[in-house]
């Protein structure tokens, strides 16, 4: 017998837990599926923008929605979905370790994950020298030759914070002009140990038992250059990974879930926010409120479902 | 099942000469990744705790030999041992799932 949920939200950062926490006050019986706790917001070494908080560890502020969640009765099982299924005024999700829960209505709050490079020897060198965080991985090529791959904020935050480990950065972007700000890029172009390689994409990655060398190709000229590196630094982006979710639920062409002002998507009783929607903005305070928005529109649907009144929220009117 | 906070001096007692399996989860504390992983493995303690499993930490800032020994140039890392053996490894955070799975099947 699968367990049965009033709601369940798929996905522990920020929008996941702050529904969590909402619909737990709101007295709904939650489970929160989720791979990891904080996903990106976690990976983010200070978070210096989340009011109240003049400067936290991303990972701390994580746990503190975490703990907040669980406090009001949130349940918490690291599963991974691997199907839902639509059945009449509920749904049926079967996880990665066989287990199966119901519910009347979904949270999709999973965000984004990094992109590859889909490159030959990317994935055959992670972790062999290819990473995909430079903070975790910086350290560990200290005085080494590293490239990073991008040209936004990421790839640039990433290149100034290299440049003070590493020997040599080598910054290889693809278009002419790099896509961060200003004063980053500013930043970069005074650095000594960084030689920056516009217009260049990387056709493969070479080593033996780990990287060696990158061969580039600069797409004006198409000529062929190898580096000798020992490190890949991948920042080219994140991308939403829909896969489960993918066949019954509308997308844009960045395969982000189109939700309305009240976080609904196209499906009757599933709702999303955070990075994983086509809110044009991904901030972990704006995810929050609209975790929080999910809930409460969740809440809403559930009400009705089970034949209640639908709610008037006190701030409204009907 | 127990978990274990390695360094030089007790690394050959605790997962070379250790007759359990041992899982050894390379981290360091500027790494995010890496502390998403610490409720997942206590989690994954507590499944496991009445199997030959044992669960042990290495910080590869204060263990700089150790994490040049085994070659880690990503974290967080996993080493799966047996008898003394590296029989199984992966870098990057991972569910807990495929984490017990990738266990379940060494035990």
């Amino acid at each position: 017998m699968p367990e049965v949920f009033d709601l369940i939200i798929i996905g522990g950062g920020p929008a996941g837990l702050t529904a969590g926490l909402y619909a737990s006050r709101r007295q709904l019986k939650n489970l929160i599926l989720t791979k990891d706790i904080g996903g990106q917001a976690s990976t983010t070494n200070y978070v210096e923008n989340y009011p109240g908080f003049e400067s936290i560890g991303g990972f701390e502020l994580m746990q503190k929605f975490q703990k907040q969640a669980e406090k009001f009765g949130s349940i918490f099982k690291y599963e991974e979905v691997a199907n839902v299924e639509n059945a009449k005024n509920k749904f049926i999700i079967k996880t990665t370790a066989n287990n199966q829960y119901e519910a009347f209505a979904l949270i999709l709050a999973f965000g984004k994950t990094p992109s590859n490079l889909n490159v030959p020897g990317e994935k055959e060198f992670t972790g062999k020298g290819v990473s995909y965080c430079a903070t975790c991985d910086g350290p560990l090529f200290k005085n080494k030759i590293v490239a990073i791959i991008g040209g936004g904020n990421a790839a640039l935050e990433s290149a100034q914070y290299l440049a003070s480990l590493a020997k040599k950065v080598y910054l290889i972007h693809r278009r002419e002009e790099f896509r961060g700000d200003e004063i980053l890029v500013e930043r970069i172009k005074s650095l000594k140990n960084v030689e920056i390689l516009l217009s260049c994409v990387v056709n493969q990655i070479k080593g033996d038992k780990f990287v060696r060398e990158i061969e580039l190709k600069n797409v004006k000229t198409d000529e062929i250059t190898n580096l000798k590196v020992d490190g890949v630094f991948v920042e080219i982006g994140h991308t939403v990974n829909a896969q489960p979710i993918k066949e019954i639920i509308k997308t844009n062409e960045n395969n982000e879930i189109i939700i309305d002002s009240e976080c609904q998507t196209s499906v009757t009783g599933i709702f999303a926010a955070g990075d994983v929607t086509d809110n044009k903005f991904k901030q972990i305070v704006i995810s929050a409120g609209e975790g929080a928005k999910a809930a409460l529109s969740a809440y809403k649907y559930i009400q009705k479902i089970k034949g209640f009144k639908e709610p008037i929220f006190d701030w409204g009117k009907k | 099942m127990s978990e274990v906070t390695l360094n030089l001096a007790n690394f050959e007692q605790e997962v070379l000469k250790s007759s359990d399996l041992v899982l050894v989860d390379f981290w360091a504390e500027w790494c995010g990744p890496c502390k998403m992983m610490g409720p997942i493995l206590e989690d994954l303690a507590k499944d496991l705790a009445n199997k030959q499993v044992k669960i042990a930490k290495c910080n590869v800032d204060e263990n700089n030999d150790l994490a040049q020994k085994y070659e880690i140039m990503s974290i967080p890392a996993f080493k799966v041992f047996k008898n003394g053996q590296v029989v199984e490894e992966w870098v990057g955070a991972i569910a807990k799932d495929s984490l017990k799975q990738k266990i379940e099947k060494l035990l």
